[in-house]
């Protein structure tokens, strides 16, 4: 190959900074990281500057992203859950944005380091686990005793129930991890296959169109896949508030 | 058998994984779309727990997937 698949998602410094032995540079993924967040501000400040009863293309976006999130959180963790809606549409908007900026040629993309994803998985299971102790004390671990299940069976239940519960911050984390990853991959490797058959003469230029078409589905799907992504996300947020809110079956 | 070709074999058989999270995955819509077809009326109040039973499927194809880099990048 050409060229390596992996290299897009190397981590380099770009201001080197270290304090006390502690490697706290400023790298591209932290420079995505700041213009992720600078993204979402600027889309969400400056389509709701003018605010008009009837909205014009950029407001109504706005307002489209804001009812979805609410309406994801609102159904599935009812209206309680609203209290957590600046949580959740602070990931959604942060995960959906920087997965696009991903999109574009050169640009790295935040969300295919596990490092970040299993942080804002971390802070959604800890948001469930601390609010789930602290609003119903120890009637939080009922989440792991269903009701109406026969004696027989009820230990067995409960040790599922506590290992899809510990299952959940893992695969949270690797799923968006995972499929942002292979699909830049997968994007690379056929973008290799049209430079390689394209060195090969005419012939080769005429076989290069194929995996050049593939190349541009691909890129249509990634754009699916990282809205799809996004709003997985929010909405296993939503379904897991839903466990610290309401922990009886 | 050398260690090299071992760790390609293995990726490729770890992406077995990944096929058969594609029927269950295949199911799941499958199964939607028959639903939606015979009641449209309640087919968009279903599509968070569509889209919840895609992620939770797809987790374990992607769980094989990761198996299958591991071993051909880490």
């Amino acid at each position: 190959m050409a060229t390596d698949p992996i290299h897009q998602f190397q981590i380099q410094k770009i201001v080197p900074i270290e304090i006390g032995g502690v490697d706290l540079s400023f790298t591209n993924s932290s420079l995505f990281m700041a213009l992720t967040v600078a993204g979402a501000t600027a889309f969400l400040l400056l389509s709701t500057r003018r605010r008009a009863v009837v909205p014009g293309r950029w407001q109504s976006a706005a307002e489209m992203t804001y009812e979805f999130v609410a309406q994801t959180l609102r159904d599935s963790a009812g209206n309680e859950g609203m209290r957590f809606f600046p949580f959740v549409f602070s990931l959604f908007m942060f995960i959906l944005v920087a997965n696009l900026w991903g999109m574009f040629p050169y640009f790295f993309t935040v969300t295919s380091h596990i490092v970040i994803t299993a942080a804002l998985a971390a802070a959604v299971i800890l948001t469930v686990i601390v609010y789930g102790l602290w609003k119903h004390k120890l009637h939080f671990f009922k989440l792991f005793v269903p009701s109406g299940v026969p004696k027989v069976l009820l230990p067995f239940i409960t040790l599922i129930e506590v290992l899809s519960f510990i299952s959940r911050p893992i695969s949270l984390s690797i799923r968006l991890f995972a499929n942002m990853l292979a699909g830049h991959i997968t994007l690379k490797v056929f973008a290799g296959f049209v430079v390689l058959l394209g060195s090969f003469g005419v012939f080769g230029i005429l076989g290069a169109l194929l995996p050049l078409a593939a190349t541009v589905a691909l890129t249509a799907l990634e754009f699916l896949v990282a809205a799809l992504q996004a709003y997985v996300f929010a909405i296993l947020t939503s379904l897991y508030l839903n466990d610290a809110l309401h922990p009886g079956h | 058998m050398e260690a090299e070709a071992a760790k390609f074999l293995g990726a490729g058989i770890a992406c077995i994984g990944m096929g058969t999270a594609g029927i269950g995955l295949g199911h799941i819509f499958g199964n939607y779309l028959a639903g939606a077809i015979r009641n449209p009326a309640a087919a968009d109040g279903q599509f968070g727990r569509l889209i919840f039973g895609f992620a939770v499927t797809e987790a374990l194809g992607i769980f094989s997937l990761l198996v299958a880099l591991i071993l051909l990048f880490g």
